[in-house]
């Protein structure tokens, strides 16, 4: 048998994170109160899935975590133990663990087995219950913080529990019944699978051997004495005698027994904690503790994730009514193909309607064919929501704030390349919320509000765009703050004056942050700045409505796909480049009065009272032609490009057509000014300007 | 572009060394010189047709072509060489071959003269490049092999399809 499971790989580790968010999203809907055992189950069906799918490709790190986590879902389930808030966090905390975990197998990194040791630690806490339940959140998350001193606490809370891990090693006594051979079993397998787990010394004993002629070949009359030494736990061996199991007498012990625990030691240390931690809500009394582990793990797979993006981006799962339609349509191009092949045949000029008729039909079904495949790459953005439950309970309970989060729109879907580029900026967005708009419970009762705040996340298709609405019912942006904060900076001129749109555009500065007090998660003044290019590398734009008081509400507007794009063709000599409809703002006619130097180098124009520079294409782009225009002629298309206005000169507007959109970089690589190239209607490539890119280019 | 073979003889006599050993190139010529490049490397011959320039960037690249729905550079291997330049014609030839880059393989189609011959090369028979020092820059040269007395240089496709990557152009 030998089957590349590697192949086999992708797959899994897709399945793997889906269960994970499956995991978590139940984790975080749990009540811990009044329990739903459906929850449970489904919490514990992709614990048991990972487990057997990690064991099936040899995982075995991840399977005998999970392992863990499983038992003590079991135990959940069947209702022989409470579901406590400390022992959701604690799974919670796992499976961030996990994800780490399976994120490193499949960058084939090495996994970090210090916070797998100590997640499991605190997992195997929780299990054993040695220490009582109110302990159990202070091990938990002092687990995690302090690991030197824990991991000594772990090692001995696993120790006492003492056929589940033997230090040493362990003695075994096999000793075979006589028809151990007719059941097809051979020990040595028995013993190369032992030798696996660790260091195996067999003796054997040949003294029940029968007299030479007496011997059956088949029986089996030899015994053996086996000496294995590593960190296995007895559970191991017993698998691997499974199958032996009644066909022979066995034995296992630990070799000397693993140094003398006491129980006593652990349970003063864990005394001690309860002493020191003595408040009874230890969870919110705590908050630093919980909360730190929470920010340490975030960063990990965040910093993974874009090396795990380029990996993971290869598959997509789309759903089967999409392949269907596909399917459909495909179906249709071939019937009006065969119908025209026909028509094609013996033509004759009567049979032009025919034709015509099945060209019409042919250009229908292309287009539609083509939508059918965008589709495919459409995802509902719940992929980004499902994401965020669990970051507004981590963050609100660290704050100390009260916040419950509405998800409104999950299902609208959008193109897979903006999903995945709009995580980042909607994180930094949100944990903006979380930190500077949702106000402290008192402040809120005090204003008058409802004690606990509301962010709602809002997604909605308007006219070929996706909208992304951020809403919070905080204390809104301080218009005063805002403009006095940036005065201070000196990011804005004193005596200019600024409409209320454009002062809540300052937030977008670079260098701004009007966070009194800078905490971790926010408020570092480097981020909205990168949020803003983020989007609008993306084709997008953001833009910011509040209310002091009341609440802010961010909207974020991104194109559907980032495989189309509608442009303006515009002509440059002999060359056609594509300019993207969304930077465009005008397009003029130039007249030789409109245009002034500027230092005898640079140009400007007059765009109602407002100076704005151009840039020549012809010049820029170094395009050499023939017939020469007069440098009076042509057309400026203004564009706006980071955050400013400009012209580019151009010879000639051609047309607006939607373009599909091709990497130059898969072939060749990046060029300046260039976002990507297209195929125009006659075969040829067209090139598509990359506006930012451009007024970059024309500065040097 | 289907090139007839020329001489027979050779291709006879090539086909009866050891084949364990050989390889096959397809050679090309640049002026007077003849070249080779791995014949797994080619992925197809075609003719001279207008591409879309490039802003920009040294003249050997001439720009890009829409070869069956991808975009693909076009390089003057003439220009590239520091050859003098020709004016193209229809019967101006582009050899589309693939490099592999890392993991990933790009294609990029060369302009050269003609397409002249496929020969079987054993692999014994490759000599290392003297230095040169003038015309082509050493770096592209695998080796040299004569076929019936004509000395073809064998390229090292990787390397002449990599382009120097004046991609990050952010500083």
């Amino acid at each position: 048998m030998s089957i590349d499971m590697s192949q086999f790989h992708q797959v899994f580790f897709e399945e793997c994170f889906e269960g994970l968010e499956a995991m978590e999203s139940g984790l975080l809907t749990l009540d811990v109160g009044d329990v739903d055992s459906e929850v449970i189950n489904t919490i514990f069906r992709a614990a048991h899935s990972i487990k057997g799918g990690s064991g099936t490709f040899g995982f075995t790190v991840v399977a005998e975590y999970t392992h863990i986590m499983e038992t003590l879902l079991d135990e959940m389930r069947d209702g022989r133990r409470q579901v406590t808030q400390p022992a959701v966090n604690v799974l919670l905390g796992s499976v961030d663990c996990l994800r780490e975990m399976l994120a490193s197998i499949q960058n084939e990194q090495d996994v970090d087995e210090v916070s797998v040791a100590q997640h499991k630690a605190a997992l195997e806490a929780v299990l054993n219950g040695v220490v009582s339940e109110v302990v159990v959140p202070v091990a938990a998350p002092k687990v995690i913080n302090e690991a030197p001193k824990v991991q000594v606490a772990a090692a001995e809370v696993t120790v006492q529990e003492d056929d589940d891990a033997g230090e040493q090693g362990w003695k075994i006594s096999f000793c075979p019944y006589l028809d151990l051979l007719k059941t097809g079993n051979d020990p040595v397998r028995l013993f190369r699978e032992l030798n696996e787990l660790g260091e195996l010394t067999a003796t054997v004993n040949a003294q029940d051997v029968p007299k030479f002629y007496e011997l059956d070949p088949e029986e089996c009359n030899l015994s053996w004495d086996l000496k294995l030494v590593g960190n296995v736990s007895s559970d191991e061996i017993k698998e691997i005698f499974s199958w032996v199991e009644g066909d022979c007498e066995l034995e296992i012990q630990p070799i000397a027994k693993p140094k003398v625990i006491k129980p006593a030691p652990v349970v003063e240390a864990v005394q001690a904690d309860i002493e020191i931690d003595e408040p009874a809500q230890i969870v919110a009394a705590e908050p630093e503790i919980i909360a730190k582990p929470v920010i340490d793990t975030k960063k990990d797979p965040e910093a993974d994730a874009s090396k795990t993006a380029v990996k993971a981006s290869s598959s997509i799962r789309v759903d089967t009514e999409k392949i269907d339609a596909l399917i459909n349509m495909v179906g249709e191009v071939v019937i009006t193909q065969s119908m025209l092949g026909l028509v094609g045949e013996n033509f004759t000029m009567d049979k032009v309607g025919q034709l015509k008729r099945g060209l019409a039909q042919l250009e229908r079904h292309t287009r539609d064919l083509q939508q059918s495949v965008m589709n495919i790459r459409m995802l509902p953005i719940s992929f980004v929501f499902s994401r965020f439950p669990r970051l507004v309970h981590d963050i609100s309970s660290k704050l100390n704030k009260k916040i419950t989060l509405k998800l409104v729109g999950e299902n609208t879907e959008v193109d897979k390349a903006v999903v995945e580029l709009i995580n980042d900026p909607l994180v930094h967005l949100i944990r903006n919320s979380l930190d500077h708009g949702i106000e402290m419970p008192e402040e809120r009762i005090a204003a008058g509000k409802p004690e606990t705040g509301t962010i709602e996340l809002k997604a909605y298709h308007r006219g070929g765009h996706i909208v992304i609405e951020i809403i919070d019912d905080g204390r809104g942006l301080n218009k005063d703050k805002l403009l006095a904060k940036a005065l201070e900076k000196g990011l804005i001129d004193e005596n200019i004056q600024l409409t209320e749109k454009q002062i809540y555009e300052l937030i977008f500065m670079p260098g701004f942050s009007t966070a009194e007090q800078l905490t971790d998660i926010s408020g570092r003044g480097v981020g909205m700045d990168v949020v803003r290019r983020n989007i609008q590398s993306l084709g997008g734009n953001i833009e910011i409505i509040s209310e002091l008081g009341k609440g802010t509400t961010i909207a974020i507007h991104l194109p559907l796909t980032l495989a189309i794009l509608d442009g303006q063709s515009v002509a440059v000599g002999d060359e056609i480049y594509i300019v993207p409809l969304v930077s465009i703002v005008e397009s003029i006619n130039i007249t030789e009065k409109m245009l002034n130097k500027v230092a005898g180098k640079g140009e400007t124009f007059r765009l109602r009272g407002e100076y704005l520079p151009i840039i020549r294409m012809r010049g820029i782009f170094n395009v050499q032609s023939i017939n020469k225009p007069k440098s009076t002629e042509g057309v400026i298309v203004v564009v706006e490009g980071q955050g400013a206005l400009c012209g580019f000169l151009v010879d000639e507007l051609l047309g607006q057509q939607q373009v599909v959109i091709k990497s130059l970089e898969a072939n060749y690589r990046r060029v300046e000014g260039v976002s990507g190239a297209t195929i125009l209607g006659d075969g040829s490539v067209a090139l598509i300007l990359d506006v930012p890119g451009l007024v970059r280019l024309s500065v040097r | 572009m289907a090139q007839e073979s020329p001489n027979k003889d050779s291709e006879q006599s090539n086909y009866n060394k050891s084949l364990g050993n050989a390889v096959q190139y397809l050679s090309f010529a640049l002026g007077n010189e003849e070249y080779g490049v791995d014949i797994l490397r080619v992925q197809e011959i075609r003719s001279w047709e207008p591409v879309s320039r490039i802003p920009n960037v040294p003249s050997y690249e001439k720009g890009v072509v829409n070869l069956r729905g991808a975009i693909v550079p076009i390089i003057d291997l003439r220009e590239r060489f520091n050859f003098s330049r020709v004016e193209y014609t229809p019967l101006t030839v582009v050899v589309v071959l693939q490099a592999g880059d890392g993991n990933k393989t790009r294609i990029m189609g060369v302009v050269v003269d003609s397409v002249s011959d496929v020969i079987n090369v054993d692999k014994t028979e490759i000599q290392n490049a003297p230095d040169f020092g003038t015309k082509v820059s050493n770096e592209f040269i695998n080796g040299l092999v004569s076929v019936n007395e004509r000395m073809v240089m064998l390229l090292d496709v990787d390397k002449l399809l990599k382009l120097e990557d004046l991609g990050s152009d952010e500083n």
